[in-house]
């Protein structure tokens, strides 16, 4: 009887990690109007930057002490490739057509996939990444993975980080009007340049913590688990309202549970038995974003495409 | 003694489309400037480029006998040269306070800031009533007069106005003038630019006419007012 509730919480969980890494994608549009596609490689670095910070340390040393040092080590290796990225890939090409920096976002994506594939030692194939042992907590209606508890902590902690930078500090609030109107926050005296680069890093920092949790809950790391997980993530973005940091962090939520119900309810309904099941649980977050899109095309919580932060 | 700022030979280009071919003219401290001209005469470019919004292809442009037209927009604010951009383009999602401390953004004078906010909100009492609500609720006018009043607050030596009276009211129009000349009582130098070409002409000190990206004419408001071609042009007489 309480399958329900485990469904709901392990879509709210696979959730949080969609809304962790979508804030990236709806920030960066928000600002430039730039979906980044590359951004799935910064978060599938950052993973690659928290197993280096592990390495780095003595052998032995406990996770809980390991954690804030691969914490830093994921956000340092993201950032700086977002911050990268965003001065020589996106700069040059900010007057260019649309089309450009979208294809530029696209190659760069397949060029950082193929360089950690290439040179970071082992790469070619997964690799492992230090679990909290033990077994699941139980919380009575639910049982939680305790590698997700990292999850579930440092989620709603990002949010709220981002959501008081964006409003009370004096930085937020130029980001607030470059999102709205760039040209009249450089008549306010922004360098709107800078605030490009906050909201690169911003959006990269976050997908570094997100790929710390997701190290911990497969227990692996691999170069192409930016795609599906960045894609899901832009999915979320988009039905959540581009734009809107709240609206990727619910649309991340909504897809999540979607797809967690879809999966273990959908073989339920009478004639759909062969649809349900884990190998459909990507073409269900699609056909729910199919779905959103033709109903609200801004997204759940968007507004005009112009004047969002 | 030299001008506030000085205008010299400036050409602006949209790719091979040249818009402003050439233009001199000078704004002297403590004046009220204008530029009347038809849709496209190439106003709101100059004035953009003053700003650093728009890059000049070539001439120069001096604020108080230093080249401007290097640097960067956001650095120009620095410099004492505020932009009330034509459409007046207000953060609309932002309360009308929001907007207003967005245009002391470099200032750190906290008792400061909070003076000219008062200055401002009895210049346009509306302002004062609406403080929390959006901008983008704000009629036209509210929101010309929170863009003028945002300009303001960065303390500017030089206040560019782009087409305050676009769009507006007879009424409201008068009361944009009106605040016009307050300012210009008050020490504030202006560079104006509008359609309205008989109620700009009458309160400026000095009138440039812009035809198709040149200067056609110059002269006193007063002067301009009497001219014939402007009279047929702009004013609507035969």
């Amino acid at each position: 009887m309480h399958e329900l509730p485990q469904n709901l919480a392990n879509g709210l969980m696979l959730g949080l990690m969609y809304g962790l890494i979508a804030i990236g994608y709806t920030m960066v549009y928000g600002i430039v109007q730039l979906i980044n596609f590359a951004h799935g490689e910064i978060f599938m670095i950052g993973g690659f930057g928290a197993l280096t910070a592990y390495a780095a340390l003595p052998h032995g040393t406990s996770l809980w002490l390991a954690l804030p040092v691969m914490i830093l080590g994921g956000v340092i290796a993201s950032v700086l490739t977002a911050t990268a990225a965003e001065r020589f890939a996106y700069r040059p090409l900010r007057t260019a057509p649309r089309l450009a920096p979208l294809i530029t976002a696209i190659g760069l994506s397949i060029a950082l996939q193929q360089v950690v594939w290439a040179f970071y030692p082992g790469a070619k194939k997964a690799i492992s990444f230090p679990q909290f042992a033990g077994d699941t907590v139980d919380l009575g209606l639910f049982h939680l993975q305790r590698n997700d508890l990292f999850l579930l902590a440092a989620a709603p902690l990002c949010m709220l980080i981002l959501a008081s930078f964006v409003r009370f500090t004096r930085t937020g609030r130029a980001m607030q009007a470059t999102a709205q109107d760039p040209d009249t926050a450089k008549l306010m005296g922004i360098n709107t340049d800078r605030i490009i680069v906050i909201a690169f890093a911003l959006g990269a920092a976050f997908a570094a913590v997100a790929a710390v949790a997701h190290g911990l809950r497969y227990g692996q790391v691999d170069f192409m688990m930016g795609f599906l997980a960045g894609l899901k993530a832009f999915t979320a973005a988009v039905l959540g309202g581009i734009g809107n940091i709240y609206g990727a962090m619910l649309g991340g939520l909504v897809l999540g549970v979607a797809e967690s119900l879809a999966t273990a309810y959908i073989q339920n309904v009478p004639g759909m038995h062969q649809l349900g099941g884990g190998a459909w649980a990507n073409v269900w977050a699609f056909v729910l974003l199919i779905v959103v899109l033709l109903v609200r095309p801004q997204g759940l919580l968007g507004e005009r495409v112009a004047d969002r932060a | 003694m030299t001008a506030l700022l000085e205008v010299e030979d400036l050409r602006v280009a949209y790719g091979k489309i040249e818009a402003v071919k050439g233009i001199s003219f000078t704004v002297e401290q403590g004046e009220v400037t204008t530029l009347i001209g038809t849709n496209g005469a190439g106003k709101t470019t100059t004035l953009r480029t003053v700003s650093g919004l728009l890059r000049p292809t070539a001439g120069r442009i001096l604020f108080e006998g230093e080249p401007i037209d290097t640097v960067p927009a956001h650095k120009i604010v620095a410099l004492g040269l505020a932009h009330s951009p034509e459409g007046r383009h207000i953060f609309p999602r932002m309360t009308i306070e929001e907007n207003l401390l967005l245009g002391a953004f470099l200032r750190r004078d906290q008792a400061g800031i909070a003076r000219d906010i008062e200055r401002a909100c009895s210049l346009f009492p509306i302002l004062d009533e609406r403080r929390k609500q959006a901008a983008g609720t704000l009629s036209g006018g509210e929101q010309q007069m929170l863009a003028m009043g945002r300009a303001l607050m960065s303390n500017p030596k030089l206040l560019l106005l782009d087409e305050p009276s676009m769009g507006l009211s007879p009424l409201m129009m008068q009361k944009i003038m009106a605040t016009v000349v307050e300012l210009r009582a008050s020490g504030t130098t202006i560079l104006l630019v509008e359609q309205n070409a008989q109620a700009a002409l009458s309160l400026s000190d000095r009138a440039y006419v812009m035809t198709t990206g040149e200067i056609t004419l110059s002269g006193t408001g007063a002067e301009l007012l009497r001219d014939d071609t402007v009279r047929r042009a702009y004013l609507g007489e035969d």
